[in-house]
């Protein structure tokens, strides 16, 4: 039998429509990311689900690099459904990134592909 | 039959290095071939009674192969399996177990990387994550900083405390002949080298060198025949969790809880009983994880523990007695000379930077970011 889903076409057709997806464990209900094929743990089925864009940093450190390139940030965000996946906060100073800050999800898009970003909270 | 029942059961009776640091013109199989015909010599055997064979280089998936072809000999077990920087840990549970069950007599474990002079930077094998790429993370550094930053925030550890462990590291390679980096190194002087990734300095990470390390290991029985008194292997256990760092549920906690356990159970030890510790120090945090995580302090107090002086020349607990990745050697996956090292602090030949009485070692390997963890608890005949 064919998958039902194919997690990563599907994910990124997504977010060139606009839209953050997350699957979600149809008996369970429990949240994941990365998109995958089957739920991690149960091996059972899973179904799209939009995620609220909502999370907090959970970790975070600055890349630096030779001057006169600017450092950069390397987060992980606890989404408020529950999973954790890397990412980047824009819009602030990356020294001013602390653990636990809220953030809310943004879709931007480099080199012709499509990627979630998170930006502070009360700027979204 | 169960895992206790492999306690003691086969011995390590051969160890070697060769071209830690810098090794110009050599490839990485030449550095590995030279390094496994040192030790099967340091253990009195030929090259044909080798019959298991297990290896990993740093961009060759056959290696199995190329190292049995090399060597001109037929293994009945080649393995070439990959977890990372702690693969060599693994092979040796797996050796032990093939050993044990008589479908192999002689196992010789292996590695040689020249990416020092060859490449310049780490030679990774892992392949880019989708979910990771495009947020830059310079891996493993990346992965590391964010695990580091989470300590700090959870327990109050700081950049002095994690650099004392690159201080303490430096004060053992000062002892160490062999060691890549020498000199006087402080608190200070770490938190003066360039930040790679917040928390972590230049001098926070580890090495980048050339070199090999091999190790022979056989049965009880034919152990008793060997050149060297041998050092026999008490538990093995490995554990993996995950590959990306945002997978690992607590980023404080790593598997080595896990790889520990089960190879204390093994050996039927505690921490308090080991008399010298040799842990992958990929970077600093990692000394303080896996103390924490292995049982030699509780969690959250490896900052203060590695800061008391505890784990350096004279400490209460020494670590990485040969200078560890951080001042000794670091061709890449370094797993490997955790093992050296625990061989040769239990047979009496570390020299200067030798602990009077030693009997009981924990080599212990990391791979991947914080990933695959395996603990080899070794111990001289008396301990059996």
């Amino acid at each position: 039998m064919m998958a039902e889903v194919q997690p990563d076409i599907e994910y990124q057709a997504h977010l060139a429509e606009g839209h953050f997806m997350i699957q979600r464990g149809i008996a369970s209900g429990v949240h994941h990311f990365y998109p995958r094929a089957i739920e991690p743990g149960t091996g059972r089925a899973l179904e799209w689900v939009e995620a609220s864009g909502k999370g907090k940093v959970h970790s975070v450190t600055v890349i630096s690099r030779k001057p006169p390139l600017e450092p950069y940030n390397v987060v992980l965000v606890d989404l408020a459904e529950g999973p954790r996946m890397m990412s980047r906060v824009d819009g602030i100073d990356p020294a001013a990134i602390r653990i636990g800050m809220a953030v809310t999800a943004r879709i931007v898009e480099e080199d012709e592909r499509q990627f979630v970003v998170f930006v502070p909270a009360e700027e979204a | 039959m169960s895992a206790k029942d492999l306690r003691g059961r086969t011995a390590f009776v051969g160890a070697a290095t060769f071209g830690c640091g810098e090794a110009p013109g050599y490839t990485a199989i030449e550095l590995a071939a030279e390094a496994g015909r040192r030790a099967v010599d340091d253990a009195g055997l030929k090259l044909s009674d080798i019959d298991g064979l297990f290896i990993c280089l740093p961009n060759d998936f056959l290696s199995g192969l190329t190292i049995a072809e090399y060597f001109g000999i037929h293994p009945k077990m080649t393995n070439n399996s990959r977890t990372g920087g702690s693969a060599f840990l693994t092979h040796a549970e797996w050796a032990m177990l093939a050993l044990d069950a008589g479908l192999i007599d002689y196992a010789l474990i292996c590695y040689g990387s020249n990416q020092r002079t060859g490449a310049g930077k780490l030679v990774s094998a892992q392949a880019p994550s989708p979910f990771e790429f495009p947020y830059r993370p310079n891996n493993p550094v990346a992965s590391y900083a964010l695990a580091a930053s989470r300590h700090m925030h959870q327990y109050g550890t700081t950049s002095e405390q994690l650099a004392s462990v690159a201080v303490a590291a430096r004060q053992w390679a000062n002892l160490n002949p062999e060691a890549f980096k020498q000199g006087s190194l402080s608190v200070e002087d770490v938190l003066a080298t360039r930040l790679v990734a917040d928390p972590l300095h230049v001098a926070d990470c580890c090495l980048v060198t050339d070199g090999a390390a091999a190790v022979v290991l056989t049965r009880a029985d034919r152990a008793k025949d060997a050149r060297k008194t041998p050092v026999s292997l008490l538990g093995a256990a490995s554990a993996t969790w995950h590959t990306e760092i945002a997978q690992l549920a607590d980023l404080t906690i790593t598997a080595a809880r896990e790889s520990g356990e089960r190879a204390f159970a093994q050996a039927g030890l505690t921490p308090k009983d080991i008399d010298v510790v040799e842990l992958y120090d990929a970077f600093t945090i990692n000394t303080i994880l896996f103390l924490e995580d292995l049982g030699f302090c509780p969690k959250g107090e490896g900052g203060r523990f590695v800061s008391s002086g505890a784990i350096g020349p004279g400490g209460s607990l020494p670590v990485n007695t040969n200078g560890g990745g951080l001042s000794f050697c670091h061709p890449g996956m370094y797993g490997l000379f955790t093992l050296v090292e625990a061989i040769r602090q239990l047979r009496g030949e570390a020299g200067e930077r030798q602990i009077a009485g030693a009997k009981l070692a924990l080599a212990h390997g990391n791979g991947g970011t914080l990933s695959s963890q395996a603990t080899c608890i070794l111990g001289v005949p008396e301990t059996v």
